[in-house]
């Protein structure tokens, strides 16, 4: 009796899900910390947009709620190298919060509850590329992965996606923030493996 | 605002200190600048697996000691420390 061998098939893969260079697929959600997690009282959170003239634009949890939200699915890539794939966040666009702000500033610098920051060109932020996400997987965002909310910004390096979100501080003048002060790239392009500075 | 710790203590940052400063330095000591706390480096919190390691003061969390390693270069960032000492050799 012959055997017949049915032959190999790898998992399909969609052609939507790329890795980039030096990334390989993870099914879990790492959860990686550079301290400890602040646990952000829903009465106590507000979301600051600070402009290079001073003036600030300030929510609490209830105006933030009140604002339109979107649901997106989006890949993550971690410079640690892990990349996950369709991930389904429902936060605000960064085009709606900052729709009102005036400014010719050109970089942000993103502030966290606790002591975090990261630096990303203003213009990043903006045309549908960012939100301020508080669910995730249908699920309240859990603190260790940045809730009550937390920077969404998919095209960049996972540690840009700031955990425990509370501002934005708009610059003329680019200033780094945890990671890139420490050798971490401005950018951080994973297509164009930005990881450190240099590269 | 309440913090929850999810951190290893100083004892599992030992290789890469000994890598940087070239000796054992789970005996050092170091002094908080920002909340003036004495401590060992093993009693520290060390925050590791992320994208570089972090040492946190026991006190107040401020952070110690910052190093990232790259295919290339290492980079330190110690200002939260005051100063460092440990026992001088034999």
């Amino acid at each position: 009796m012959p055997i017949v061998s049915r032959g190999f098939h790898g998992r399909a893969r969609d052609a939507r899900h790329r890795l980039p260079p030096g990334q390989y697929e993870t099914a879990d959600f790492p959860v990686l910390s550079a301290g400890p997690t602040p646990a952000v009282d829903l009465d106590q959170w507000e979301f600051t947009v600070r402009t290079e003239t001073g003036a600030r634009h300030i929510w609490d949890w209830a105006e933030f709620m009140a604002l339109p939200s979107q649901t997106k699915t989006v890949d993550l890539h971690c410079v640690t190298k892990w990349s996950k794939f369709e991930t389904e966040w429902q936060g605000v666009s960064l085009d709606v919060l900052l729709e009102d702000v005036e400014t010719s500033a050109e970089y942000a610098l993103v502030h966290s509850y606790g002591d975090y920051t990261t630096n990303v060109p203003l213009e990043d932020l903006l045309d549908g590329q960012a939100w301020i996400a508080y669910r995730y997987d249908g699920e309240e965002l859990p603190p260790e992965h940045g809730g009550p909310a937390r920077l969404l910004i998919p095209h960049l390096y996972f540690w840009k996606s700031a955990k425990w979100v509370r501002g934005i501080q708009l610059l003329d003048v680019e200033e780094r923030g945890f990671w890139e002060n420490i050798g971490y790239h401005d950018y951080g392009d994973p297509w164009r493996e930005q990881r450190y500075q240099g590269d | 605002m309440t913090l929850t710790p999810d951190f290893l203590d100083g004892n599992a940052a030992a290789g890469d200190l000994e890598f940087l400063f070239g000796t054992d330095m789970t005996m050092a000591s170091g002094r908080c600048r920002g909340c003036g706390e004495q401590m060992m480096l093993a009693q520290t919190h060390a925050y590791l697996g992320g994208p570089g390691m972090v040492l946190r003061c026991p006190g107040c969390e401020g952070v110690l000691l910052r190093l990232v390693h790259s295919p290339t270069q290492v980079w330190l960032d110690a200002g939260g420390l005051d100063y460092v000492t440990m026992p001088a050799p034999a």
